[in-house]
């Protein structure tokens, strides 16, 4: 099968501190996979990278069928090439209501000129609409962002990666501080998002990331300790060690 | 601002219904333009002097350019300090134009009188000599080259600036400098173009500046009067123009991204995106108006020079779009009006002295302490400045929630968390 994101030999290195080192990682076009490790082993930074955030020292980041390097793209060339990223603490536009949140992020030109000219039409608005249904936030619609609980404001960052419509979903620790009600929620959301593109689910809970039931990656010191399902994972006597056994 | 129905259904209604502040505001500028008029001496009635029919025109130019700031920093989040060198930059092509016609016709005159009629290059060192006499020269300038054309000239108004501002802000936003380091920039490229136009080699006449703007080529014989209330309208009618432009460019997704970008730029770009071309639109854009604004306003106050363009000039303008609330067109506009017109009256010397009994305020000097001491109130006491009056009497103000669910009926806060 091949692959959709394919980093290798990945190093980034911050003033002589080794943040990622030599590491490798890849996922197929539709695929779920959940990524944990203890702090400072690397995961936001490897979310950084395969972003354009951060450029890494060396190694490549390969992209789609055309295996396209991501390193040499920005940050927004990227996103428009398909990868969305969920930020940890939840980042929405406050002062703008949700309907506009989600219609920014609706897959669209992204160029001012064609921005400027864009009015939404009615299929667009059914689009708003349908996401507001599945997160749950129809009646928000209207509602300044700023208004949102936080859970809301998690969900409402969701609606958005999907309304980008990405190949690949980054996400980090979606379930921060949402009840046991809103975490069942996500899994749904998210398992149901992989059917259809890939999703990196970057996780401390480990409860949240059985329940996700995928393939999981231990990232340690900025190299990936190991790989399989939660349960051989669990079992592997380095990632007790440096993890699990804490 | 949210254009949306209970049901998520994008709202259908004309544009100016759905923003109230737009036609509420055209339809004031329009009843304060006729009632000016009717007032004018032009009009046969002296209750508008001339020159208070001038200081008007030229606070409705000061109106213009405070909507480009608002645009640029209350709505994008640059903080510009350099907008002003644009406003002197279309006051400085304007008024080429505007003294070589004006000193052609004269110059020309007075050859004529001649016993043998002049070569055409006769009249151009004549001119030459009137307009660089002060500066010891007589030389065209290359840089004058177009300046017996109006339309050139009205072109370079806007090219000029608009080109400076592009590369500019090319320059500045591809390498991503914001905040108040791209402010310090803005400060430093006025600075610059100030220097620059201080110097009498320049072929802009030093520090003279250019004068002598008020009259119109070939209109001699209309009255000031006449021309400044022609000029107030032209400056009315590009306030409008200017507002409504604006207005609707900050109405729909656009505006949307570009707050964004305001708020959270870093979240923007990996909504994939380009900040920097949007950041880059919005600052060529703004100088153009300002541009625009600044060719209207010389005219208007007869003589252009250099300190014009000096670094305190677009920090006044700051203050002015702070004063009266940025993030909101009226907002920039009450402020500069506010602000200019009361500025006016006190370094006027209209403002009686305030005798203490120790110690006497004269207010020529004093304003300026003043006005810094009410930019920190405002600042630090009421964010929204004087649009946020509005707030008040409409329903901007936040929603009361009390009773209302927060969310679904598993959502993370309820009231009683909400509340403490």
């Amino acid at each position: 099968m091949s692959q959709l994101l394919e980093v290798s030999g990945v190093s980034v290195a911050f003033d002589g501190f080794k943040a990622i080192n030599n590491l490798s990682f890849s996922i197929g076009p539709t695929e779920l996979r959940a990524v944990i490790g203890p702090n400072g082993a690397g995961k936001t930074t490897f979310m950084d990278i395969v972003t354009g955030k951060t450029r890494p020292d060396e190694g490549t980041v390969l992209w789609g069928e055309k295996s396209q390097s991501l390193l040499r793209m920005s940050e927004s060339k990227i996103a428009q090439a398909g990868v969305g990223r969920k930020f940890q603490k939840p980042t929405v536009f406050e002062d703008q209501s949700v309907y506009d949140n989600l219609m920014m992020a609706l897959k669209k030109p992204r160029n001012p000129l064609s921005v400027l000219r864009f009015r939404p039409d009615e299929q667009d608005a059914k689009k708003v609409e349908a996401l507001a249904d599945e997160i749950g936030l129809v009646p928000q619609l209207g509602r300044k962002a700023g208004e949102l609980s936080h859970g809301q404001k998690q969900w409402l960052e969701i609606g958005m990666l999907l309304a980008q419509e990405p190949r690949l979903l980054l996400v980090d620790e979606p379930a921060a501080g949402m009840t046991p009600a809103e975490r069942e929620h996500t899994t749904e959301i998210l398992v149901a998002a992989a059917k259809t593109r890939a999703v990196v689910v970057v996780e401390h809970d480990m409860e949240f990331v059985r329940r996700l039931n995928c393939k999981v990656t231990v990232l340690h010191e900025g190299a990936v300790l190991a790989e399989g399902s939660i349960d051989h994972v669990t079992k592997n006597q380095d990632v007790i060690d440096v993890y699990l056994g804490r | 601002m949210a254009d949306v129905s209970l049901t998520g259904l994008p709202n259908r209604r004309p544009f100016a219904l759905r923003y109230p502040s737009v036609l509420v505001f055209i339809a004031a500028l329009a009843l304060f333009t006729l009632t000016v008029t009717f007032l004018s001496e032009a009009m046969g009635n002296g209750a508008v002097s001339t020159s208070f029919l001038k200081t008007l025109g030229k606070t409705l130019c000061l109106c213009l350019v405070a909507i480009s700031m608002d645009l640029v920093w209350g709505y994008c989040g640059i903080l510009s300090l350099g907008h002003m060198a644009f406003f002197g930059l279309g006051g400085y092509a304007i008024g080429m134009w505007l003294m070589y016609a004006r000193t052609e016709i004269i110059v020309t005159e007075s050859l004529a009188n001649g016993i043998i009629p002049p070569t055409a290059e006769e009249i151009r060192d004549g001119i030459g000599t009137q307009i660089f006499g002060v500066v010891g020269s007589s030389e065209f300038p290359p840089i004058w080259a177009f300046a017996h054309s109006l339309p050139l000239q009205l072109l370079a108004v806007v090219l000029v600036p608009g080109l400076i501002a592009l590369v500019f802000g090319w320059l500045a936003f591809r390498s991503r400098v914001t905040g108040v380091y791209l402010s310090i920039l803005t400060q430093a490229m006025t600075l610059a173009l100030s220097l620059w136009l201080f110097q009498n080699d320049n072929g802009l006449r030093g520090n003279n500046g250019l004068s002598g703007l008020q009259n119109l080529p070939g209109l001699d014989t209309v009255p000031q009067a006449t021309v400044s209330l022609w000029f107030f309208w032209a400056s009315a009618l590009a306030l409008a123009l200017g507002y409504l432009v604006s207005a609707w460019l900050v109405s729909g997704k656009f505006g949307s991204v570009v707050r964004a970008i305001r708020d959270d730029e870093a979240r923007v770009r990996f909504l994939g995106y380009p900040v920097e071309g949007f950041k880059l639109f919005v600052f060529t854009f703004t100088a153009v108006i300002a541009a625009i604004a600044g060719a209207l306003y010389y005219p208007q106050a007869g003589i252009i020079n250099p300190a014009e363009l000096a670094p305190i000039a677009s920090i006044y303008l700051a203050v002015w779009v702070a004063i009266g609330g940025r993030g909101r067109l009226y907002g920039a506009v009450i402020g500069a009006a506010f602000v200019s017109l009361v500025s006016t009256y006190f370094t006027g010397g209209q403002a009686p002295d305030l005798n203490l009994g120790f110690y006497t305020i004269s207010w020529v000097d004093w304003w300026t302490v003043l006005l810094g001491l009410s930019f920190v109130l405002v600042t630090l006491f009421a964010p929204k400045g004087l649009g946020g009056l509005v707030d008040l009497i409409s329903e901007r103000k936040a929603p009361n929630r009390r009773g209302a669910p927060l969310g679904p009926d598993a959502g993370a806060l309820r009231e009683e968390e909400a509340e403490t």
